[in-house]
């Protein structure tokens, strides 16, 4: 079972057209604040991999869960800016039980198909790691 | 002469007609005789902001075919150019985010119809965000022309499987593209992209590793200059300016970048996109393949 947040905000993706889509998509991209280094390690246990906009994860505990606070340090990163903060707001401090299961495609239904392998690779490894660090209660690279 | 100009001229391009500057751009952009493209790996980043008077070319939507694993043909070329408003004498300059790696694709693709009046804005959407210059959110709209387009020939800058193999038993040269675990075959596809992945991993025998990227300088993305990419492709890969070569990658994007840098760049006459690539030659019964 998906986190009740996450599946609400797929359930509203999947009626928006790939313009509104975007558009709701850059939109939480410019919401988006980083985190600084005191916040979020940039180490090696924190980078995402084969994310090509440096992406780290650094984690704490909130709620039932973990805060889930992805640290992106490339400007123009604007997709893994939007993924951060779904994964943020929706994840954070849900049941580590369901965010332990959730799967890298949901990238797909968030961003559509159309995304290039390298593209793809980056923003589902930052789910990928996500997921992971509910699993272990902290960062984990897959 | 200029200085956008001389700065190019400097760098000692075969080409250097094939490459602009970013300050070169910046004093075009109402130019009617140009139509300024923005092609990205990233989805978003047109929407989020573009070069004014720019248009969008997506790779998916706008090049491929949606059915078949091929181009566009001339009907959905010459759809695609009316809607933009060019015309046969239009000068295309492409510019995009990943070191222009989609903008040299639809370049590519563009010379696949003939339309050869292309430019490539040095160091791409980076230097052009790097240097503070302007973005906007507005669409712009050009007046639908009747453009027609040629049909499509494939056979001056495209190799086909085939082409690949009487290229390789002729001796001629290959250059992958990939990066080097791709190129020794101890990756076999990206994680969780198995649609481009491989049933064997490898390179075509006889080919030179280099990866694309290694052409432009990662701070900015501008290309490195001609005596950076001789020493690179010719140095250290044994390429000389009069070879036939063929360049592939794993679904021909990469490679096209690097088309671009032997064909423009460094003047070379002979080169060809082998767009197949590693994931149709990795999965081909009987090809051979060298580890």
């Amino acid at each position: 079972m998906k986190p009740a947040k996450l599946q609400a905000v797929l359930e509203d993706l999947s009626v928006l057209e790939r313009t509104e889509r975007i558009e709701y998509l850059i939109a939480l991209g410019e919401e988006y604040r980083n985190f600084s280094p005191e916040e979020v390690p940039r180490d090696a246990t924190c980078r995402v991999p084969g994310c090509e906009s440096e992406v780290y994860l650094g984690v704490s505990p909130l709620g039932e869960g973990l805060r889930l606070k992805f640290a992106v340090d490339n400007p123009q990163g604007i997709s893994a800016m939007a993924l951060a903060t779904i994964l943020d707001n929706s994840l954070s401090g849900e049941p580590l039980s369901q965010v332990s299961e959730i799967s890298e495609d949901l990238i797909y239904d968030i961003f559509g198909r159309d995304l290039s392998m390298g593209k793809s690779m980056g923003l589902s490894g930052m789910v990928r790691m996500a997921r992971d660090s509910a699993r272990y209660g902290k960062p984990l690279a897959s | 002469m200029s200085a956008t100009l001389t700065q190019i001229l400097e760098k000692g391009y075969a080409r250097p007609e094939a490459l602009v500057t970013t300050e070169w751009l910046a004093e075009r952009l109402d130019d009617p005789s140009i139509r300024i493209v923005e092609s990205n790996e990233d989805p978003l980043l047109y929407v989020q902001g573009h070069i004014r008077n720019a248009v969008e070319i997506d790779w998916v939507r706008d090049l491929n075919d949606p059915l078949r694993r091929d181009y566009l043909d001339a009907a959905g070329f010459q759809a695609l150019l009316r809607r933009i408003g060019a015309t046969s004498e239009t000068i295309f300059v492409f510019y995009g985010d990943k070191n222009n790696w989609w903008a040299t694709y639809a370049a590519w693709v563009f010379h696949l119809f003939g339309h050869t009046n292309v430019r490539i804005v040095d160091g791409g959407r980076l230097k052009w965000v790097k240097e503070g210059r302007e973005l906007t959110k507005e669409v712009p709209t050009f007046a639908p022309t009747d453009y027609v387009a040629q049909p499509r020939n494939d056979e001056r800058f495209r190799a086909y499987r085939d082409d690949v193999l009487r290229h390789l038993n002729a001796g001629n040269k290959l250059i992958d593209v990939r990066s080097p675990e791709e190129f020794n075959g101890t990756r076999l596809h990206m994680e969780n992209y198995p649609n481009e992945g491989a049933l064997r991993g490898g390179h075509i025998p006889g080919a030179k590793s280099v990866p694309w990227a290694k052409a432009v300088n990662p701070e900015d993305g501008t290309f490195l200059s001609a005596d950076s990419l001789k020493a690179l492709y010719e140095e250290t890969a044994g390429l000389e300016s009069t070879d036939d070569v063929v360049v592939y990658c794993r679904i021909g994007e990469r490679s096209s970048h690097t088309w671009f840098v032997l064909r423009y760049l460094l003047g070379y006459e002979n080169v060809r996109n082998y767009d197949g690539s590693w994931t149709e030659w990795g999965n081909s019964v009987g090809l051979p393949i060298e580890k």
